[in-house]
């Protein structure tokens, strides 16, 4: 666990987005949301179903232009002129919610990862690509799929697929929309694991989570949005109370644990609560 | 028999031309299939019409000898704007993708009966481009062929695997921050060049089928990008050459020939490759893994053989 770049105090902010909003239609998804990111921090991006965390990541990587405010990633300015021109997105990697439809010609767990070499201007796969793809592989544990197609992956793996596609560049920021929603525990475990591995090696993370799960000892930041608005923004919230009450499904896989570290102040437990109540 | 048909000056120059398209549509067909795009090809094919007709129009007005001089540059001009103009109307999202290629379709087909009504000439005129005359390619045409599919090739294949990750994720393209919208016009244009080339051999509405069959017959028997595209394009070189050098002997459409050869490729394909290709797993498809319950002993028991069953 060597700690290969040096962190300055205060560290630079590698997200910087101010007075987001993000309207779609008549329905205003983010209504000023501002948002930093430091470099080492590990910040979770926590919130209810359409409390708009997936529209505020997919805005902060420039897939999303918002509707006003502005983004800077690397410390350059997004969406201004070309697009973000000015980033050096060889060290930005994101990690969508979901592999998506994929595309109509099935791929190879090799030809998806190897993609994510390709960045900014580069259009070409350099030099050795295969080797770095096999060792983003092994870093999610599937080194031994490298030649499998990618539909033919169970939904957990296709996730392991899509993270490896965002480590094979080696960034410095991941940004990662609910890599663990379906996952189970082993995986999480596993996935925590790498997480720590490369948070110790200097890795800054912004993470869309339902629930700090097993992130939770790496967090450092806690970012909770509802209704479009940033609401708590410090420290990882507890888990609600009432967790364990009939007919609530969660992804945590150890309940028992919650009762540990119950929250003594109820009423502002329940204010970061993550769920929304009818 | 075959040397008289490869000494043959118009077979010459018909093969090559044949040779040429059945490399080039398949590389583009893997594209089009890998976005879902399946018919593009078709609605460049109507657009590109209504471009022979306006070459056909602007030739007259000239007064150029033969009335149809303009038509394959007239083709080449509309399929390129056409197809420009689906990526922005795909890109503004105001209209489906789908949608915009229904109106490609009857606008293609409308504006060129109405232009070369309009020149003098009559719809007959544009059978010629609906159903292919590779018999009539001449030394202008076949180097203009040989030009625009190395145009193809080059881009097609130089620049794939950029063109794969934007047709397979665009959003994913988007946040590495790779030229989306210029390699989304790089598709677009390579397309229609790739439909002004094939237009003289198997015709502007067979033309799709060049681009489709072929990867449909790949897909079969391959289940990676890369082998597919090679697959495709071997299948679309045999189907194009074979289906040509038959109607060498045979008087029939050269055009309607590859395709419906290339449509029983993929029907045998389709019946013979279960058979063929075992499907062996080369490893176990369930990982060894716990999950989130306990399970009593015997469960677990049952658990431990299964997971032998499947080594």
């Amino acid at each position: 666990m060597t700690d290969t770049r040096q962190v300055t105090e205060p560290s630079e902010p590698v997200i910087e987005a101010s007075g987001l909003h993000f309207r779609a239609g008549a329905s205003h998804i983010l209504r000023g949301v501002d948002l930093t990111v430091r470099q080492g921090e590990v910040v979770a991006l926590l919130g209810a179903n359409g409390s708009g965390k997936s529209t505020l990541v997919r805005a902060l990587v420039g897939i999303k232009a918002p509707s006003e405010g502005t983004v800077r990633l690397l410390g350059e300015p997004l969406g201004a002129g070309r697009r973000g021109a000015g980033v050096d997105w060889s060290r930005v990697g994101y990690v969508p919610q979901r592999a998506g439809a994929g595309g109509g010609i099935p791929s190879t767990a090799q030809e998806v990862v190897a993609s994510g070499l390709l960045h900014g201007r580069r259009l070409r796969l350099p030099r050795g690509w295969r080797d770095q793809v096999e060792r983003a592989l092994e870093q999610v544990g599937l080194a031994d799929r490298v030649r499998d197609p990618v539909h033919l992956l169970s939904g957990g793996q296709q996730q392991r697929i899509l993270i490896a596609r965002a480590l094979v560049r080696e960034p410095d920021l991941l940004v990662l929309d609910e890599p663990v929603a379906g996952v189970d525990v082993a995986s999480q475990e596993a996935f925590a694991a790498t997480m720590e591995r490369l948070v110790g090696g200097g890795l800054t993370v912004l993470v869309v989570l339902h629930e700090l799960g097993e992130l939770e000892p790496l967090v450092s930041r806690a970012v909770v949005l509802r209704h479009g608005k940033v609401v708590h923004d410090g420290a990882p919230p507890r888990a609600r109370q009432d967790h364990d009450r009939v007919g609530h499904h969660h992804q945590h896989p150890h309940a028992d644990d919650n009762g540990g570290r119950m929250a003594p102040d109820v009423a502002e437990t329940r204010a970061l609560d993550l769920e929304v109540r009818p | 028999m075959i040397m008289l048909m490869l000494t043959d000056p118009f077979m010459q120059r018909a093969l090559i031309a044949a040779l040429l398209v059945g490399v080039t549509a398949p590389v583009v067909g893997t594209y089009l299939v890998q976005r879902k795009l399946s018919l593009l090809g078709d609605g460049i094919g109507h657009v590109a019409l209504t471009g022979v007709a306006l070459g056909w129009l602007v030739g007259a007005g000239m007064g150029l000898t033969p009335n149809d001089a303009l038509a394959i540059p007239g083709a080449v001009v509309a399929a390129v704007v056409g197809a420009v103009l689906i990526e922005v109307v795909r890109r503004r999202g105001r209209t489906s993708g789908d949608l915009a290629l229904a109106i490609m379709f009857y606008g293609g087909i409308a504006g060129g009966v109405l232009l070369i009504g309009i020149a003098g000439g009559s719809s007959g005129n544009l059978m010629q481009y609906l159903f292919g005359s590779i018999s009539t390619v001449s030394d202008g045409d076949l180097w203009l062929t040989v030009v625009l599919s190395l145009v193809v090739l080059a881009v097609g294949v130089g620049l794939r695997h950029a063109l794969f990750s934007v047709s397979h994720d665009e959003e994913f393209a988007i946040a590495s921050g790779l030229p989306v919208w210029a390699l989304n016009i790089i598709v677009a244009v390579v397309s229609a060049l790739t439909v002004t080339v094939a237009m003289r051999v198997v015709g502007l509405l067979l033309v799709s089928a060049l681009m489709i069959v072929p990867v449909a017959v790949a897909q079969q028997v391959t289940h990676a990008f890369g082998r597919t595209m090679l697959t495709a394009c071997v299948v679309g070189v045999v189907v194009c050459v074979t289906g040509l050098s038959i109607t060498y002997w045979y008087n029939v459409s050269p055009g309607a020939t590859i395709v419906v050869l290339a449509i029983g490729v993929y029907a045998v394909v389709s019946l013979v490759a279960p058979l063929l290709i075992r499907r062996r797993p080369a490893h176990d498809p369930h990982p060894d893994l716990p999950d989130d319950v306990d399970l009593p002993a015997a469960a677990t028991e049952r658990a431990a053989a299964a997971a032998k069953e499947c080594r």
